[in-house]
């Protein structure tokens, strides 16, 4: 039987500030079938990158259970975490999420090093890839010389060489003007298509919203709508 | 990849890091500079004070160094020091005898130590042959004739030309009495040389005391103190009998090491207190550097890269700017040795001071590897601390928190 890439069962999360209590989620009951394109949205605080952190084992939830492929991982420890989502996550944040002193090609390639790739493989793989998300000849290029755009592409690139079973994306879009956003989401939505990638983004934009299969809305830390597009 | 990673780092601020690397090369240079010419005046403290008088050994029998008794002698001293002058790094030898007399001038009497000395040896052996202020040296061993420190001369009122009175008892116990004139003066700027001191010839004093051919000091300098050990080991396993004992500087001069060691500890405080500025001030940097990456060690933490490896990154990157730093102090440092080795230092105004005295007044410092490597493995040590906390910190890092902070 093939196992569900995302499983959240009665997921809570609550934020303690000082006296106050901040319930960020609540009861969160999720399944995420494999090769799914699913689009996170809502008002801000509703929950959204609360939700992406929990899933990425980057945050530890408050109670409820999240598996990855079949695997129980809300009461891992860190350096097991950090092995989950080397292997099994790509990541794709806001903004800033290349390593500055590498070019593009060395940023990509730098998941593949943390697995222990070969460097030649490495280096076939990421340009490959580089290629095929449309930034080809601009290997050499550290993320200070690229466009916001761009970066993201790198970004992407780098999430998906490894071949995870899950990216997430939190508002990949955020910081990129609608046009750059479109064809962002079609390099996404063609991932998908071709690869079967499963992917989970959050976002506010309407346009990047019509591109997903399946839409969930978040409303004060609870799933308000879940339906197929 | 990861040292790759280091290096570039290193660049992103490169006057910062330049900054920092510079504070570690000056700290380093001026360390090594410090510490080789401390180590130098000390050797040169070392000969100095012993070439005037003491030698670097003496050969004298058993507890004469604690009670100079004039029966207590070294009989056939002329043999033993052959012997030993044939020893392999040995450079000279002379005999001595000593005596408690009063002097008397027309005016005034003092109790002083009289000397009998080889006058052709004792001009390798000892710089008070140089430093005769008036008159001249001891002509030669059978004169009848004595040279006087310059401060018992004063106190005696007496110069060169006049005649004292020498009153002590002889080796056999009789009554040892002579009148010498003074052929010089000397000056030696060791207050307990000037006031105490008369040296005769040896013949002259063996006569006066009827000593016949004893003595009581056998005194020798070694053409290399690092080597006085061995040599002094040969000596005692082959050359000595029981009737006889041979004793280092150290022994002969225990203040002078006290000296030197106080002069250590003392300028150890303050080669820690430079390390310890040079260190917080790359602790600064250092944490300055992590701090300000917070959010790019989060994404890579995301990424799924263990807090080791970032911390591992850390640490490298602390330690190419200290290596870095320390090979420019070394290069510039060793540079400035080497001009010095070759030129000699004078430290400002003691020239004059050392003429007078005669010393060279000029400082080699000392060209050894414990003396250059010293300073920079105390930086490196303090540094390499400095950069462990910032690492301690990447460990306390977690991804979501690191991932805000922007
Ligand atoms: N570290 C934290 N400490 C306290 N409260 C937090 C923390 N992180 C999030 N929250 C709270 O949890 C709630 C959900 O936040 P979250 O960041 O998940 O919202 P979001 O849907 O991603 O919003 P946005 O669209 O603005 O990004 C908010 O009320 C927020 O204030
Ligand atoms: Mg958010």
């Amino acid at each position: 039987m093939q196992k569900n890439p995302v499983i959240c069962r009665k997921l809570s999360k609550t934020f303690q500030q000082g006296e106050v209590k901040i319930p960020a989620l609540v009861d969160v009951d999720l399944e995420i079938p494999k090769g799914d394109f699913v689009c996170l949205s809502g008002p801000s605080g509703s929950g959204k990158t609360t939700l992406l952190n929990l899933i990425s084992g980057l945050d530890n939830p408050t109670s409820g259970e999240i598996e990855l492929d079949g695997q129980r991982i809300d009461q891992m420890n860190q350096s097991s975490l950090a092995e989950i989502r080397l292997y099994k996550i790509g990541f794709v944040f806001q903004s800033y999420n290349l390593i500055p002193v590498l070019t593009a090609q060395e940023n990509v390639e730098f998941v593949m090093q943390l697995q222990g790739i070969d460097s030649k493989v490495r280096a076939k793989k990421a340009r490959h890839i580089l290629k095929e998300v449309g930034l080809e000849g601009l290997e050499k290029r550290r993320p200070g010389d690229l466009s916001g755009g761009q970066q993201q592409r790198v970004a992407i690139a780098r999430a998906i060489v490894s071949k995870p079973s899950l990216i997430l994306a939190d508002e990949p879009t955020a910081n990129l003007d609608s046009h750059t956003a479109e064809s962002l989401m079609e390099l996404l939505q063609s991932m998908n298509s071709e690869h079967g990638i499963t992917l989970l983004f959050s976002t506010h934009d309407q346009l990047v919203m019509s591109y997903s299969k399946r839409l969930i809305k978040l409303h004060d830390g609870r799933i308000a709508s879940d339906e197929k597009l | 990849m990861i040292l790759r990673l280091a290096w570039r780092n290193l660049w992103r601020h490169s006057r910062r890091s330049w900054l920092t690397i510079g504070a570690i090369a000056f700290a380093t240079l001026l360390l090594i500079f410090m510490i080789t010419l401390q180590l130098g005046s000390y050797d040169m403290m070392i000969n100095n004070n012993l070439q005037l008088f003491t030698g670097h050994f003496q050969v004298q029998a058993p507890g004469y160094l604690k009670k100079p008794q004039m029966r207590n002698t070294l009989a056939q001293p002329q043999q033993l020091a052959a012997q030993i002058r044939a020893i392999n790094g040995v450079e000279d030898i002379g005999i001595r005898a000593k005596g408690f007399a009063l002097i008397a001038s027309e005016q005034r009497t003092y109790g002083a130590e009289v000397v009998g000395v080889e006058t052709a040896n004792e001009t390798k052996l000892s710089t008070i042959p140089s430093l005769i202020k008036t008159g001249r040296f001891l002509s030669d061993d059978n004169a009848q004739e004595l040279i006087i420190g310059e401060v018992l001369a004063r106190n005696l009122k007496v110069t060169v030309g006049d005649e004292l009175t020498l009153l002590g008892s002889g080796h056999d116990g009789s009554i040892a009495a002579a009148v010498l004139p003074i052929v010089g003066i000397f000056k030696s700027g060791e207050p307990g040389l000037d006031r105490n001191l008369i040296e005769m010839p040896l013949k002259s004093f063996q006569e006066i005391f009827s000593m016949h051919d004893k003595a009581h000091i056998i005194v020798g300098i070694v053409e290399n103190l690092d080597n006085l050990e061995t040599i002094l080991t040969q000596i005692r396993s082959t050359l000595l009998t029981d009737k006889q004992v041979v004793l280092d500087w150290d022994t002969l001069v225990p203040g002078l090491m006290q000296l030197i060691e106080a002069d250590f500890i003392n300028s150890w405080f303050l080669y820690i207190c430079l390390v310890l500025i040079v260190t917080f001030s790359i602790l600064n940097t250092f944490l300055m550097a992590v701090l300000e990456r917070t959010r790019e060690f989060g994404v890579m933490l995301a990424l799924g890269a263990k807090p080791f490896l970032i911390a591992k990154l850390v640490i490298l990157e602390s330690l190419l700017l200290t290596l870095l730093g320390l090979a420019i102090g070394m290069i510039i440092g060793i540079s400035i040795v080497l001009y010095f080795y070759i030129h000699g230092f004078s430290y400002p105004g003691m020239e004059e001071l050392g003429a007078e005295f005669g010393i060279t007044g000029k400082v080699t410092p000392e060209l050894s590897l414990l003396a250059i490597s010293l300073g920079p493995l105390v930086i490196l040590a303090f540094t390499m601390l400095a950069s462990i906390y910032p690492a301690l910190r990447i460990r306390l890092l977690k991804p979501v928190d690191a991932m805000k902070s922007v």
